[in-house]
């Protein structure tokens, strides 16, 4: 079975990811213990001061994990993207059911028990201890096991902000189009899910008075707990921290911009003695862009047209050496550098299926405003949003269609093109697909589109710190045709090979 | 100091903060060594009075004095760790077997295990239960009289001179609670404990009590010896023990 290859080809990775998932789950479970347990507590003995203490963790609780993890990028100090950021988003969210527990386990304990307790003299202290918490500890721990389970789902998104994890996976898979790859995490992610459920509630069963076992802790089990917990503490600074310095690479979440991410990070290894580590697979240009301003990656590769209007928010222009000199300006006002253009210009490609542009015989976008009015159309979420996309265009050829148009996510848009189910889309110029599916790129005949030349964008102070960087990377320019960037997407998406094989090939190639 | 009442009221009146008066200036005293059964409907502030003793109340007026000082002078710890309670619902901590639940006191005052372990031995045969067989036991585990009787020896743990009892025998069938008021006569013979009992049990009262009071509306009506209640003439506590069942005297000859 595929899959089970998959497994077994990627161990290592797929071990470390795994790891990866674990820590953040149990560092976010843990912390929110942490938070929520005293909380829940003073929630529990005042009321007025936890209801709205509950509402906000219920307010939190509703927000969608994506949106979350979106919104937290953008935020300073606390942001960014990262393991750190994801830790937050999963802490916030743990500990609605840690606290809402709490209270309710205390507050469910037999009244006469607590009253006894009070009338035999025990301070509130001693109540709480030796009564109130042992009592709701079944209720407590019900509630860390909704926690680490929705954690461990939640965890799956954390990657889209360069958490790591087995979310990595998935959302590779959804970049290739791959249902192996998005099963090879989710599988493993489900499994822990359900593992994680029946341990907890194995021990919510002991906990239980009158259950099965009586399971006191006694001090050597308390001190061995407190040991492990530490060491799994400690153990998981180590594997989200770094050690010594490395260049960190990014990319965005679609096939040709890993294969970038890899090119650049495997240019670095090779020509200098640089290690690199890789973050790729964040979110869209917002997220590279302000983890870049961040310091939280080093360098990713960006293309000119977009940097100008989606970034710097610069009227389109359609001059490529003007948008080049812009464009470079405008990050070396923000303390990064434009390193020379990699040789491709990935621009917009309104596609259609080859066999419509043959039946009706289409060559230009402005041959298909006689048959967009009966057509369905679908384009990414940032294409319908910015400045150069949708509106400009349709205004440009006078473009309408049967309906609003649908927004869909990159990775599944050229399948849609490809089913039937729209007939006219935007995707990139270099996507693999366009020659794994048939589809034809119409020309741009009223020169809508700016150039978007890929070029490599570096911040400035890793540039001074490493001077061999620069030249590194530059071994890079002009190297890149259309062509060549088509048939690496081409390999990775529809011939399914790894991006980091592609990418070796072709350096190969390079030679020296 | 010792020739002070081991509880004394003094015109308290007490109201639910914004809410309802339960007791309307009381006054009563409560020699050391004696049975005081408290009677009354349901809702009259019996277990006020309790509450007020060992501080889970304050008095909104007047003084409640335990050992001659008064309750608001008093580190409620330290008083209620002298008092010894014994709730209806018995109150047993469900997580905790049946040594641990008797041990609790004993164990907040610092005793060492072994006095601990000797001294629920000690009160589990007082109050007729086999050590061996019950002390690891847990109150679910427990016969609803085993239970009540577990209740009397926690409350006896550490030996409190005083005793407050709310309705102790309430929920039990009336054959255990004719037994269990026989050991309760047998006990305080031995231990001689000043005892403030609730009941709204005629019959129980009469059984148990060296002085009876009666509680109406949040006054006391009546406070005297059992057999002068029974005789009393006065039309207020006439009216008041014809409307209670059993007849007093009946429940003597079951003695």
């Amino acid at each position: 079975m595929r899959l089970i290859d998959f497994w077994l080809s990627h161990r290592a990775e797929l071990l470390g990811s795994l790891g990866q998932h674990l820590v953040l789950v149990i560092l976010a479970t843990v912390t929110a213990i942490a938070i929520g347990l005293p909380l829940g507590i003073v929630s529990a003995r005042r009321p007025r001061l936890g209801a709205p203490l509950l509402a906000f963790a219920n307010v939190v609780q509703t927000m969608p994990s994506l949106a979350m993890f979106g919104f937290l990028v953008a935020l300073p100090l606390i942001g960014g993207i990262g393991a750190r950021s994801a830790l937050i988003v999963l802490i916030l969210y743990a500990l609605l059911p840690v606290m809402r527990n709490t209270v309710t386990g205390i507050q469910g304990i037999d009244r006469a028990a607590r009253e006894a307790g009070v009338a035999m003299g025990m301070t509130p202290r001693q109540l709480l201890l030796q009564v109130e918490l042992p009592l709701a500890m079944p209720t407590i721990i019900a509630g860390i096991r909704v926690a680490t389970v929705v954690g461990v789902g939640a965890a799956t998104i954390a990657a889209a902000i360069g958490a790591g994890g087995l979310g990595d996976y998935i959302f590779r898979g959804l970049s290739m189009t791959d249902p192996v790859v998005i099963l090879a995490g989710a599988v493993p992610a489900a499994a822990l899910a359900l593992l994680v459920d029946v341990a907890l509630g194995w021990v919510e069963g002991i906990l239980k008075p009158g259950g099965p076992l009586r399971w006191r802790p006694g001090p050597w089990l308390v001190a061995t707990a407190a040991v492990a917990l530490a060491l799994i503490v400690v153990a998981s600074f180590a594997l989200t921290g770094r050690w010594g310095t490395r260049i960190i690479i990014g990319s965005k979440n679609f096939s040709e911009q890993v294969i970038l991410g890899e090119l650049l990070s495997q240019a670095i290894e090779r020509f200098t003695e640089l290690r690199v580590d890789r973050r790729l697979n964040l979110g869209g240009t917002f997220i590279c862009e302000q983890a870049l301003r961040a310091g939280a990656i080093d360098a990713y590769v960006e293309y000119t047209g977009t940097a100008l209007t989606a970034i710097f928010h610069q009227p389109v222009s359609r001059n490529r050496k003007d948008v080049y000199a812009r464009v470079a300006s405008a990050y070396a006002e923000t303390g990064r550098t434009v390193l020379s253009p990699l040789g491709f210009n990935n621009t917009f490609a309104i596609l259609t299926r080859s066999a419509d542009a043959r039946r009706l015989g289409l060559k230009t976008i402005s041959d298909t405003a006689a048959h967009s009015p009966k057509w369905k159309a679908a384009f990414g979420y940032e294409f319908l949003e910015r400045e150069d996309g949708y509106k400009g265009l349709v205004r440009t050829y006078g473009l309408r269609f049967a309906e609003p148009p649908r927004v869909m996510d990159l990775t599944l848009i050229y399948r849609a093109l490809a089913s039937g189910a729209v007939d006219l889309i935007a995707g990139d110029a270099t996507h693999g697909l366009i020659k794994g599916l048939d589809l034809s790129v119409l020309e741009d005949d009223r020169h809508y589109f700016p150039p978007y030349d890929a070029v490599a964008v570096v911040r400035n102070q890793t540039l001074a710190a490493h001077p061999e960087l620069r030249p590194a990377i530059e071994r890079l320019a002009g190297k890149i045709s259309e062509e060549t960037m088509r048939q690496m997407n081409y390999d990775v998406d529809v011939r399914r090979r790894d991006a980091a094989a592609v990418v070796r090939e072709f350096l190969d190639q390079l030679g020296p | 100091m010792s020739d002070a009442p081991a509880i004394e009221f003094e015109q308290v009146y007490y109201r639910v903060p914004g809410g309802a008066v339960i007791l309307d200036d009381v006054s009563l005293k409560v020699e050391r060594g004696e049975v005081l059964v408290l009677v009354g409907r349901s809702g009259v502030g019996k277990t006020t009075v309790l509450r007020l003793i060992n501080r889970l109340l304050l008095p909104t007026t007047g003084v409640v004095r335990v050992d001659g000082r008064p309750t608001s002078e008093w580190d409620p710890i330290r008083l209620r760790r002298r008092i010894g309670y014994v709730l209806q619902e018995v109150g047993l901590f469900p997580h905790m077997s049946i040594a641990r639940n008797i041990g609790v006191v004993p164990h907040l005052e610092g005793w060492p295990p072994d006095r601990i372990r000797a001294r629920c031995t000690e009160l589990l045969e007082l109050v007729g239960l086999d050590p061996s067989i019950h002390a690891h036991r847990f109150p679910h585990e427990l016969s609803g009289g085993q239970r009540q009787r577990v209740g009397v020896a926690r409350a006896l743990a550490a030996d409190p001179p005083v005793l407050l009892m709310d309705e102790p025998f309430g929920a039990l069938d009336p054959v255990t609670r004719v037994e269990l008021h026989r050991e309760f006569r047998r006990i305080q013979e031995q231990l001689h404990k000043t005892v403030v009992m609730v009941t709204h049990d005629m019959g129980e009262a009469f059984a148990l009590a060296t002085r009876l009071g009666v509680l109406d509306r949040g006054q006391v009506v009546a406070l005297d010896t059992p057999d002068r209640i029974a005789r009393s003439t006065e039309p207020r506590i006439r009216l008041f023990l014809d409307s209670l069942p059993p007849v007093p005297v009946v429940s003597h000859e079951t003695d």
